[in-house]
């Protein structure tokens, strides 16, 4: 029983944190990435969401 | 648990951010198009201000404000424009939401349950982390306004987000007496140590217009997270009983 549920938990916080890891980089495109094109196309959306943005 | 959190980060993250576009256009935008206006030049703060200023300064900017929609709506690019803010709002909605479910999946392999109650808690608690606590040291900028250096402000918007959501998550969570002083030092370092600014300011537009957007920004950010913790929070909690 403690192997399963350890195995588990293993997999809940593996699974935690591959999502974290998508959020961050899906934030760090929309909100952070400097790339001229990107800054440009979110550019109404960065400032409105308070990012540092320019 | 990775496709539950996934399914969530879309559902109420799409959702957050097609009500965040609503209000956005509703609220945010016209203020951003103002300010726009003083940073090219085509208007100017104070120009030939008169002993009456106030009452002409208003009269003068609602005319002009309203012969701005009538451009803006002529104008082509504001249709590709406006549709990347909407995509664009959407994304940055789907990655809030996202960081928010990986914390319900955190909570739920803690053995915390997660409702929709909770939801609009921790999504109040994002709103904190994400919007409020950096703008204390960095308030949502106009376009236009001249600031510190982009990398440094970054970093110090990072790491606030990260101590204040941290903090918060103690307080809720956390078992010992030791969590109060822990998490009130976590909150308050970023502003201790200050954020990035400059020693003059070269802002352009009227203060008003500044501390309107600032404002309406938090004001929608608000409502906007609530109403995306409550539906997270009622996907997941349904999830979890399917």
């Amino acid at each position: 029983m403690t192997t399963l549920s350890s195995v588990k938990t293993t997999s809940g916080l593996a699974s935690v944190l591959a999502m974290v890891v998508m959020g961050l980089a899906l934030m760090f495109v929309a909100g952070h990435a400097q790339s001229a094109t990107l800054h440009d196309a979110a550019h109404d959306m960065r400032h409105a969401t308070g990012f540092p943005c320019h | 648990m990775f496709q539950r959190m996934l399914t969530g980060a879309l559902f109420a993250g799409c959702a957050a951010g097609l009500i965040a576009a609503l209000l956005h256009f509703a609220f945010v935008q016209e203020v951003i198009l103002l300010g726009e206006r003083y940073e090219t030049g085509e208007l100017s703060h104070f120009q030939g201000s008169a002993p009456e200023a106030p009452a002409d300064h208003a009269h003068e900017a609602g005319t002009a404000n309203d012969h701005a929609n009538g451009a803006e709506a002529a104008d082509p690019n504001a249709l590709t424009r406006n549709g990347l803010t909407v995509l664009f709002t959407i994304l940055i909605y789907v990655s809030y939401t996202g960081l928010l479910v990986a914390g319900f999946g955190l909570a739920e392999t803690l053995g915390k349950r997660i409702g929709a109650v909770e939801g609009i808690l921790w999504g109040i608690a994002g709103f904190v982390s994400f919007q409020l606590a950096p703008a204390l040291g960095l308030p949502p900028e106009l376009p236009g306004t001249v600031a510190a250096d982009l990398g440094d402000r970054q970093v110090w918007w990072w790491g606030t987000v990260a101590l204040t959501g941290t903090a918060l998550a103690l307080l809720a969570y956390g078992h010992h007496a030791w969590k109060y002083p822990l998490a009130v030092g976590m909150l308050a370092l970023p502003h201790i140590i200050g954020a990035p600014s400059i020693d003059e300011y070269y802002g352009v537009a009227p203060p008003e217009v500044g501390a309107m957007f600032s404002a309406r920004v938090l004001g929608v950010g608000l409502v906007v997270w609530a109403v995306l913790g409550w539906f997270a929070g009622q996907l997941w909690e349904r999830s979890r009983t399917a």
